[in-house]
This record gives C-alpha cells, sequence and structure tokens, in this order.
C-alpha cells in the first residue's frame, strides 16, 4: 500500500505552531513546571523540523540532531525539575513572577 | 689643605645630622658640645686654608674642587663642587666664625627652653646651607643653599611656633623670600638659556663668567636686574624688607646670626659674586644702588620711633645692609663686603648684647622698662656701647673704616654720584643717632624698669659674656684690614678681594660732579692730590654728621628727657607717620595679602569648587542618574528576559527574512 505523502511543508506549519504555543505558553504562564513543559514544545518543534528536513533531504544529519536534542531535553528536564523541588522547599512556591530575587 | 675645602660645610651636616636624629635622647650638654664643636671645627678648616692662601702668589689663589655630578642631562652637567677664592673664604671666615660664637652664646641663653635640641639642630643645619650657597662653584648649588638658608630662617623664627606671633612672622618671612627667590630663579633660567644660544649650556661661576662678554647687555641688565630682585627679598630691601622686623620674633642669638650677621648679607655676596655680569650693566648697578641708600635712609628713620630694642636693631641692620648695596651698586664691590664682615661682628655683637639684657630682665624687650643698666651689667654695657661706636662710625673703630669706604667710593666712583653720598651720609647721621638712643635709653638715665624685675637684674653668665666680648675686640679691631691708602694704610681686603673683585671701579675719575666740586672746594689751585685732600675732607664731613647725631641723642636722652615727648607731641601726625611704619605693612596688606587672598577665594569658590569640582561630580552624577534609570531593566522576572530574548530572535530572523525578500 501507498502511504499518500504528506507534502513537508505542512509538517514545518505544525512545527511553526506547535514553536509559537511554546514560545506564548513561556512567556505567559506563571507556574514554572508549565512554563517547563512550554520549553519542552519548543525543543519537540525544533525536533520536527529536524526530522522533516531530514527526510526532504534524504541525510541523517537532522536525526542526529534530533536524538542530540532529545538526550539534553532529558538532562535538563531532570536537573529543572530538581531546582523547582527545592524552590518549592524553601519558598513554597514555584510561581515565576515571585521569584525575582535577582535583581535591582 | 685646599683640597680639604668640602670640610667647612660637612662638619655643620655631620652636627645637624647627629643632633638631628639622636639629640632628645641625651643630655642637653652633649648637644651643645656637638653643635659648637661642629662648627669650631668647621672655623679651623676655615683658619687654615684662609692662611694657606695667604701664603700663596694671588694669581693662584682660586681653587675649585669637585665632589661629584649632580645633574647630568645631556650637554648640560651640573656638579656638586666648592670654589675657593678670595671672596669665598672671607665670607666662610666670618659666617664660619661668628656662627661659632653665637652657638657659644646660645648654650648659655637657650639653656632652659625645652626645644634645646631642636633649635641647635637647626642652627647647624643653616650653617651647612649658608657655607654651601658661600662655597658653590656654580648658580644651581648657590641657589640649593640660598633656599636653604630660608628654610631654616622660617624654621628659627618660628622656633616658638606655640606663638601665633611667631609663626605669623615665620611664614610671613618665607612667602617675602619666595617672591625675591622666584626672581632669582628666572635670572638663574635666563642666564642659562641666553648662554645657551652660544652653545654653552653651564652654571659654572668660572664659565659663565668667563663667556659673559657674549651676552649682549638688555640680557645682561634683565639677568642682573632678577638676581637684585632675588636680594632684594634674602637681604630685606625695599620693597621686600617687611619681613625683617618681624623676624624678631625667632631666639635672639637667631636674629643676631641669621638676620643681622649672615643670611641677610647673602645678597650682597651674590652681587660681588657676580660682579663680572653686573659691571657690564651700568642700568642694574644704579637700580642697586638708589634702592640700596633709599632702603638705608629709610629704615633709619623707622629706627628712630621704635621702642622696642629688637626693633630698632632689626630697622638698623635693613639699613646697614642698603650701606652694603650702595658698595656693590656703585661698583665699589670690595667695599660692600668689607661692611658686610664689620657688620656682621658689631650687628651680631648688639643683638646678643640685647639678648643679655633680655635675659637680665627676665625677657623685657621695650626700651621705656630700661634704663641705668649701665652698672648692673657692666659687661654687656661696654660690650654694647663699643658696638653702638662702631656702627656710628665713630673714628678708630671697624664701622668707621668700612661705612666711609662706601661714602667715599658713592661720591668718587665712576658709578658714584653726589646724591647718592648725600643721602647716604645723612643716614648715616640718624643710624648714629637712633643707636645712641637706644643705648642711651638702655643704660643710662633713670631706672624705669619694672620693680617684679628689677629684684633679680643679673649680668650674664660666662659663657654669654666671653662671646660679646670677643666679638667687641673683633669690632674695634675689625675695620683695620681695610684701612683706606688716605689714611697711611694699606686697604688689605680690597688687595686681597681683588683678584675676584676685579680692582673695582676706578676711583676719582672725572666725571662732572666730582670735578666741580674738587674744584670749587681747592679754589686755592693746588692741582696734586686733590682726590686724596677731597677723600679726607669727605671723611672729617661724615664724622661730623655722625658726631651731630650723637650729640642730638645724647641730648634727647640723657640731657633732657623730656624733649621726645615735647617734639612728638608738636610735630603729631609725622610722629605717628614713622611710628607705625609708615603704614607700609598695612599698605601691603591691602594691596597684596587681601587681593591675593581675595583671589585665592575666588579662584576656589570659582574654578576648584565650581569648575573641577563640577567636571567630576558631573560626570559621577550623569552615570549615576544613567544607570538609575537603565537598571530598571534588571527586573528579576525570568519571563521578561525570555522576551527580550524573543524580540531579539524576531528582529534577527526578521533581517534575514527581509534581505531575503529584497535583494
Amino acid at each position: 500500500m501507498v502511504i499518500p505523502s504528506v507534502p513537508p511543508v505542512l509538517y514545518l506549519i505544525l512545527s511553526g505552531i506547535l514553536f509559537t504555543i511554546g514560545v506564548i505558553g513561556a512567556l505567559t504562564r506563571r507556574n514554572a513546571i508549565v512554563v517547563f513543559m512550554c520549553i519542552e514544545m519548543m525543543l519537540n518543534a525544533v525536533n520536527l523540523t529536524f526530522i522533516t528536513v531530514s527526510r526532504f533531504l534524504q541525510s541523517m544529519d537532522g536525526v542526529l540532531f534530533a536524538f542530540f536534542v532529545m538526550a539534553v531535553a532529558a538532562a535538563e528536564a531532570a536537573v529543572g525539575l530538581a531546582i523547582f523541588v527545592m524552590v518549592y522547599r524553601s519558598r513554597e512556591t514555584v510561581n515565576v513572577d515571585e521569584i525575582n530575587l535577582l535583581k535591582w | 689643605m685646599f683640597d680639604y675645602v668640602w670640610l667647612i660645610p660637612l662638619f655643620p651636616a655631620i652636627g645637624f645630622l647627629i643632633n638631628g636624629f639622636f639629640g632628645r635622647r641625651y643630655d642637653k650638654k652633649i648637644v651643645g658640645w656637638v653643635a659648637c664643636s661642629a662648627l669650631g671645627l668647621s672655623f679651623l678648616t676655615s683658619i687654615l686654608i684662609f692662611f694657606e692662601m695667604i701664603g700663596r702668589p694671588p694669581t693662584q689663589r682660586v681653587f675649585e674642587k669637585v665632589l661629584f655630578d649632580w645633574v647630568v642631562s645631556g650637554s648640560f652637567q651640573t656638579v656638586i663642587g666648592y670654589q675657593i677664592d678670595p671672596l669665598s673664604i672671607l665670607m666662610a671666615l666670618v659666617v664660619s666664625g661668628v656662627s661659632f660664637f653665637i652657638h657659644i652664646y646660645s648654650v648659655g641663653y637657650m639653656h632652659d627652653d625645652p626645644g634645646y635640641p631642636r633649635y641647635f639642630t637647626y642652627l647647624n643645619l643653616f650653617v651647612f646651607m649658608m657655607l654651601n650657597l658661600i662655597l658653590a662653584n656654580n648658580f644651581l648649588l648657590m641657589f640649593v643653599g640660598w633656599e636653604g638658608v630660608g628654610l631654616c630662617s622660617y624654621l628659627l623664627i618660628g622656633f616658638w611656633f606655640e606663638k601665633d606671633s611667631a609663626a605669623n612672622a615665620g611664614k610671613k618671612a618665607f612667602v617675602v623670600n619666595r617672591v625675591g627667590d622666584f626672581g632669582f630663579i628666572l635670572g638663574m633660567f635666563l642666564l642659562f638659556t641666553s648662554l645657551g644660544k652660544h652653545g654653552i649650556w653651564t652654571l659654572d661661576f668660572t664659565e659663565v663668567f668667563a663667556n659673559a662678554r657674549l651676552l649682549d647687555p638688555g640680557t645682561v641688565t634683565a639677568i642682573t636686574i632678577l638676581f637684585f630682585v632675588g636680594a632684594c627679598g634674602k637681604s630685606a630691601q625695599i620693597p621686600l624688607y617687611v619681613w625683617l622686623p618681624d623676624a624678631m620674633e625667632g631666639p635672639t642669638p637667631v636674629s643676631s646670626l641669621i638676620h643681622a650677621a649672615t643670611m641677610v648679607t647673602a645678597g650682597v655676596y651674590m652681587i660681588a659674586r657676580c660682579n663680572v655680569l653686573y659691571s657690564m650693566a651700568p642700568i642694574s648697578l644704579a637700580i642697586v644702588a638708589i634702592v640700596g641708600v633709599a632702603t638705608a635712609i629709610y629704615t633709619a628713620s623707622i629706627g628712630f620711633c621704635q621702642n622696642d630694642i629688637k626693633k630698632v636693631l632689626a630697622y638698623s641692620t635693613i639699613s646697614q645692609l642698603g650701606y652694603m648695596f650702595l658698595g656693590v651698586g656703585v661698583g665699589a664691590y670690595s667695599a660692600g663686603i668689607f661692611h658686610l664682615m664689620t657688620h656682621a661682628f658689631f650687628k651680631g655683637l648688639l643683638f646678643l648684647g640685647a639678648g643679655s639684657v633680655m635675659h637680665a630682665l627676665s625677657g623685657e624687650l621695650d626700651m621705656r622698662k630700661m634704663g641705668a643698666l649701665r652698672k648692673k651689667i657692666p659687661f654687656t654695657f661696654w660690650t654694647f656701647f663699643i658696638a653702638t661706636l662702631a656702627i656710628a662710625g665713630v673714628p678708630g673703630l671697624s664701622g668707621f673704616f668700612s661705612k666711609d669706604e662706601i661714602l667715599w667710593q658713592a661720591f668718587s666712583s665712576s658709578h658714584g654720584h653726589f646724591l647718592l653720598w648725600l643721602v647716604a651720609a645723612v643716614a648715616a647721621g640718624m643710624t648714629a643717632f637712633y643707636m645712641f638712643r637706644a643705648l642711651f635709653m638702655t643704660f643710662f638715665g633713670e631706672s624705669r624698669v619694672d620693680e617684679h624685675a628689677a629684684h633679680h637684674i643679673h649680668e650674664s653668665p660666662k659663657i654669654m659674656t666671653v662671646p660679646l666680648m670677643i666679638l667687641a675686640v673683633l669690632s674695634v679691631i675689625g675695620g683695620y684690614v681695610g684701612v683706606p691708602h688716605v689714611l697711611g694704610g694699606a686697604n688689605h681686603v680690597h688687595e686681597f678681594l681683588a683678584p675676584v673683585l676685579g680692582g673695582g671701579a676706578e676711583p676719582a675719575k672725572a666725571h662732572a660732579g666730582i670735578s666741580l666740586i674738587s674744584q670749587a672746594w681747592a679754589s686755592g689751585g693746588e692741582s696734586g692730590g686733590h682726590a686724596a685732600a677731597l677723600e679726607l675732607f669727605m671723611m672729617a664731613v661724615s664724622v661730623v654728621i655722625a658726631l651731630i647725631g650723637i650729640g642730638i641723642a645724647y641730648l634727647f636722652y640723657v640731657k633732657n628727657p623730656a624733649l621726645p615727648k615735647l617734639l612728638a607731641e608738636k610735630q603729631k601726625g609725622l610722629y605717628k607717620l614713622v611710628f607705625n611704619k609708615y603704614y607700609i605693612d598695612e599698605l601691603y596688606e591691602i594691596l597684596f595679602v587681601n587681593s591675593l587672598k581675595q583671589l585665592g577665594v575666588g579662584l576656589w569658590r570659582g574654578f576648584d569648587d565650581f569648575v573641577i569640582d563640577g567636571t567630576v561630580n558631573g560626570i559621577a552624577y550623569l552615570f549615576g542618574w544613567i544607570s538609575s534609570v537603565m537598571r530598571r531593566m534588571q527586573t528579576g522576572m525570568v519571563q521578561n528576559y525570555a522576551f527580550s530574548m524573543i524580540i531579539g530572535g524576531v528582529i534577527l530572523v526578521g533581517y534575514y527574512i527581509v534581505r531575503a525578500i529584497f535583494y
């Protein structure tokens, strides 16, 4: 059976939409965990772009990069969540607008 | 022995270092011994060198001892070196000798002062600097000594600095001297650069004077006038004399040593040293002579009305310095130096005598509270009396010979003038008057001493009276080294100094004034011996003038003590004017001190506070303000930072998109 091929541009549009949602979420949400999830979403949007272009160009480079991004994102998730736990313990909140000590 | 000239200034320097570093740790006795023996050795060295010089023929009496290089910069080289010649050795003898006796006197005079070691430290430093000034073989080293003695003068005037008046007097002396020194240093620069134009970059005396003929007359006149400004400051001539009367705030031996015998004569010495330059500039010589004679008569008149014994002596010193400048100003350099020497003896003695009087009267300075001390302190009286006779120009004593030499030269030298002689002769009579006034008020008449002080009037200890007597002997015999030819003398001083100072201006060069007068006077028709007869006649005139001065003083202050008061009542305005020293201090206060102060305050407020501080603080405030605005960007909110990152990203991407579309 022939799987009808979806034109790459649609993948890229999807990736753009996902990225935009991630940006808006990261800028507007107060809860650090949600912000964090939004960042993950941006990373995944980028991953999608990599895969699409890789497929389009018939090259493995993009896939390789996607794996790297995923590995880094995993490590980042571990460290980030650990930080949130510690912040919550000391301040009893993970709202980013309340964590603003480093300022003038 | 000539090779050891550096020992002369070295001994006081060693004394200065020892007393300066360790003086407070040990006994007063040792401090006195160290200081006096340093001076004694220095004096001894001078004597030995002097006698060796006497033994040499006059052409071999100049010797330079270079110790080491000092400033070496390209073609300009200055050394630390000392020059021995008749002029410098004579000065060294006078300075180290008089200093030696005054040091010994000080041991007695300062005995109970808590600042005893400090006093001798300064005094030794002073002598060291003075000897540098005298013995230097170049202008720069001379200037070091010149400044050094100014510093010591300041330190010693303000020796009792806890007294406001002493501290202020020291400051005044320093500032006024600064004005003079400025002239001196400018003169030095001008000399240096104008000789440099001819390829001779040097300040060495020998080289400068050997090449002086390269300079054009205008430059030499400018240089010599600038040097004379320096001399005016150091030697207290019009218009810079105002510091010297105030300098009497210092201890009396200091007044004697620095402000009568040695330091203040540095200007005269300097002009004599530069006689080659001055002889090339008749205008400068005329200025020197006129300022000198004006100072002589002007300050003598102030001496009339002073009641403070030291102030009388101070004005007398200024007046006598005026004589010396008159001497060098008419080209009779050796006469000026001769008077410098005799003046060092009798004026040093007068001050020491005044110190002894103060010692006897528990520090009283006002002559109205003295009187009839003749019998009570006989040694002081007799020595003071001899010195007074000497300064008044009574024949046979040292002052007579030197003063008369100057008077005669003022009249007869080719740079002289009848008016110079006349004014100087009148001033001589005035000198006799005010000095005998001081003598009579102090030692004769009724006793006006406070009862309290009268109880313990006592003669000073031997350590003070012996220097008095030695200086008294010198005041008597000091003149006999320069007896003029007309009196059958040989004028040794003149001959001795001739290799350095030249023969001086030829006397009796037939210029208009002298031939006129000599013709009128010798109308009998004798042709031979006019000049000699005239000289004798002038001498007689000056003696008569001096005797008239003494006679008036006797009439006023011994015969009829009510007379001065009567006269003062009658001439109230004049008396007040003279009594207040012609209000010169007040005038300077208004003209210079206040205006400079206002200028200073104006610059402080306007320039320092406003411009400088304004600029510096303004820049700081500007950055402070910018920062206070800009720091609001640091909100501490992560999402704000993220937003600015996004903006940046959008701008970057937008740029590439726009570029891709339009190009």
